[in-house]
């Protein structure tokens, strides 16, 4: 084994891991803030490539997919956020999880009404097709432009949530919303925005993995998990967390792929089970 | 009428049902006759992976099957009794499959059994209906059905086996002295598969060069690209099905492999085709049980296309799917034969049926009741080339009917 062998290896790792970050990504948002575990996450996946693709298609370009479909499925995200998920809150965990569960099997199955079982292409735009030769090895040219668009989200991600007044009011929300309602806060508003935000960016995820991967009724069942792992890995709620239990856990596949590629679903379950021995709460995760 | 009063108590039933139960409740009631043809019901069980990355192969051999029995029930059923398909979801697991099974036949009271679209999980429906004495007709690829351990008096297997499938893609896709790189799904079709490529490369004098296996339903390959490159193969060899065929070979091309090698794979699907697209198929070569164009030289594929887009709205019949319909119907012609439901007898009109319903003369061999049948090598159209929507694939070879291309029935383990 040769070490360009390695190398590509190595980035094909990194550039896996974007595309877990972004998948995990809005699943940690939501649950960071609101305390809300999204079942709906892997079907919000699906709805968002489909709705990219159908914005496409409209459109002929896939640029407008790309900005399209993440709003229009931000907005149905508030839209369930509203009527659905916000008479549960100050309940039992449990049933926001319970009903985003009832959700996810609702959005696959109207989608496999209107549009059937079989997947449908979604073709990589014409401008990003092709092969680029890294030195290394060769790389598609699509999967680089996915990477740059994860760093481009979390660094807009970074700067609203560090650096602006609403950033400063969703991190001391997801704190004290009790305080905050006392200080004269609105924070249903905020946590309206947020969940629209998290599943805005499960939709994105969609939508970029949509080229990669065939347009299906079920491409989320398995984002789910893998978003999920992620998460748990990084430590619930933590950002910062799933970026680099995202990046880990691409770099472990690649690896374990130079000697045992079978074992390429197996391996992120087994670095889980093995951080969580470790550190209970995740890599980043805060003691309650 | 007592036996369905309690099968609805044992049964989860959906308000439908309960609807139609009532329904037939009511109409006992007024008209006695009618329930007891309905008790006459001939029925099959249908446990298929309706969910799950072979959903999309599944659905259509549901259609098919369908479609079968529909034109058997149009002249009058089988000797006068209505025959009814009993679709079940078994997930792709085999625990889950062989559940359903049970339940077809425990509950149901179920005739015979067809379907399961996966090796592995055909095996496990096939213990549950071979220890009960069921007539099961397995409808997806498998070696393993075929060899002694695993056979019984009461199992057929109609689809092709993964070494007939294998040799006759291998003979016209393999060169001596290539090298072949192999991408293979982690589960009993994609060593099945392995093996046979394997074993027909010996033949032909083709190399290995390596071989990765994949997690079944994985959807990312691109981290298997890179090794697979390095092994500057001639050939890539994907063996894998459903939704892995079309995200292995899209993922494959996207990664530039095509330029420096040929994909083949051991089944091309039509389902995969339509869902990435002719541009990514381009090239790709594979066999299938049946392509919708054999219409144009076989009556009898013309007359199963022909009763197919009646009843589906145009739509042409796809390769998987036509097995649901060459196994239900040879199970149908079979109890035609017999008179009726009669095991022993069905078992003894299976296994001397002539049958040719979609594909060409087909016959149950008489040691491990494979179907000797056609098989087809396809290679994927140019998009330019394609004359209609539904216009995938090239029939590069028609390998006519021929015991020869079975593993013969002593290396199966059976008396000579």
């Amino acid at each position: 084994m040769d070490a360009e062998l390695i190398l590509i290896q190595l980035f094909s790792g990194v550039a896996l891991g974007a595309i877990l970050v972004i998948t995990a990504l809005g699943l940690s948002i939501i649950f960071g803030m609101l305390g809300v575990v999204n079942f709906a996450h892997g079907a919000l996946f699906m709805i968002g490539a489909y709705a990219g693709l159908w914005v496409a298609s409209l459109t002929g370009s896939f640029w407008w997919g790309l900005l399209v479909a993440p709003i229009m499925i931000g907005v149905f995200g508030m839209a369930i956020e509203w009527l659905l998920v916000r008479p549960l809150y100050g309940r039992s965990v449990d049933d926001p999880l319970l009903l985003t569960f009832g959700l996810s099997y609702v959005l696959v199955e109207a989608v496999r009404i209107v549009f059937g079982n079989d997947g449908i292409p979604f073709p990589t735009p014409s401008q990003l097709t092709g092969v680029a030769n890294l030195g290394v090895g060769y790389f598609p040219i699509y999967r680089l432009f996915v990477i740059v668009v994860v760093a481009v989200v979390l660094l807009l991600l970074w700067l609203a949530l560090e650096k602006t007044k609403f950033g400063l009011i969703v991190r001391a929300g997801s704190r004290d919303p009790t305080i905050m309602r006392v200080l004269g806060v609105n924070i249903s508003k905020v946590w309206l925005l947020v969940f629209g935000v998290g599943v805005g960016l499960a939709a994105l995820g969609g939508v970029l993995a949509g080229p990669m991967r065939t347009v299906n009724p079920e491409m989320g069942s398995l984002v789910l998990i893998e978003a999920f792992v992620v998460t748990v890995i990084g430590g619930l709620g933590s950002l910062l967390g799933s970026v680099v239990a995202g990046l880990l856990v691409g770099v472990a596949i690649s690896m374990t792929a130079l000697f045992a590629p079978e074992m390429g679903t197996i391996v992120m379950f087994a670095l889980m089970a093995l951080v969580l021995l470790v550190r209970p709460r995740g890599l980043f995760g805060k003691a309650a | 009428m007592n036996d369905a009063i309690r099968n609805l108590g044992q049964r989860k039933i959906s308000r439908r049902a309960a609807l139609a139960g009532l329904g037939a409740g009511a109409s006992f009631l007024a008209m006695p006759w009618v329930a007891r043809a309905a008790d006459d019901t001939i029925r099959i069980g249908f446990p298929t992976p309706l969910t799950g990355p072979y959903a999309a192969e599944a659905k259509d051999q549901v259609k098919s099957a369908e479609l079968a029995i529909k034109l058997v029930n149009d002249k009058g059923g089988i000797g006068g009794r209505k025959v009814e398909l009993l679709v079940r979801d078994g997930k792709l697991n085999g625990g889950e499959a062989a559940t359903r099974t049970l339940e077809l036949i425990e509950k149901d009271k179920v005739h015979a059994v067809v379907g399961a679209l996966s090796s592995a999980v055909q095996l496990a429906v096939n213990e549950v209906t071979r220890a009960r004495g069921v007539i099961y007709i397995s409808i997806s690829q498998s070696d393993t059905i075929n060899e002694k351990k695993d056979s019984s008096k009461y199992t057929f297997h109609e689809a092709m086996n993964p070494h007939m499938t294998t040799a006759a893609v291998a003979r016209h896709a393999f060169k001596k002295g290539n090298k072949v790189a192999h991408l293979v799904a982690d589960y009993a079709y994609g060593h099945e598969m392995l093996r046979g490529f394997k074993r027909a490369q010996a033949a032909i004098g083709a190399e290995t060069v390596g071989e990765l296996l994949h997690p079944i339903g994985a959807p990312d390959y691109s981290t298997l690209m890179p090794r697979l490159r390095a092994m500057k193969p001639d050939i890539l060899c994907i063996s894998n099905f459903g939704r892995d065929q079309a995200n292995s070979i899209k993922q494959a091309v996207d990664f530039g492999m095509k330029q420096q090698m040929k994909i083949v794979v051991p089944v091309l699907l039509h389902n995969q085709r339509l869902a990435v697209g002719p541009e990514v198929f381009e090239g790709v070569v594979g066999g299938a049980n049946y392509y919708w164009e054999l219409e144009s030289k076989l009556p009898s594929a013309k007359t199963f296309n022909d009763a197919f887009r009646a009843a589906n709205g145009g739509a042409i019949p796809t390769d998987y799917g036509a097995y649901g319909f060459t196994g239900v119907s040879s199970l149908l012609l079979a109890m035609q034969a017999a008179g009726g439901t009669d095991t022993e007898k069905v078992v003894a009109a299976l296994e001397g049926l002539k049958y040719d319903v979609a594909k060409g003369a087909q016959h149950y061999r008489k040691c491990d009741h494979q179907s000797v049948q056609s098989v087809l090598v396809l290679e994927s159209k140019k998009k330019a080339d394609m004359k209609g929507a539904n216009d995938f694939f090239n029939i590069v070879e028609n390998e006519a009917p021929s015991e020869d291309v079975l593993r013969s029935c002593k290396e199966l383990g059976f008396p000579a």
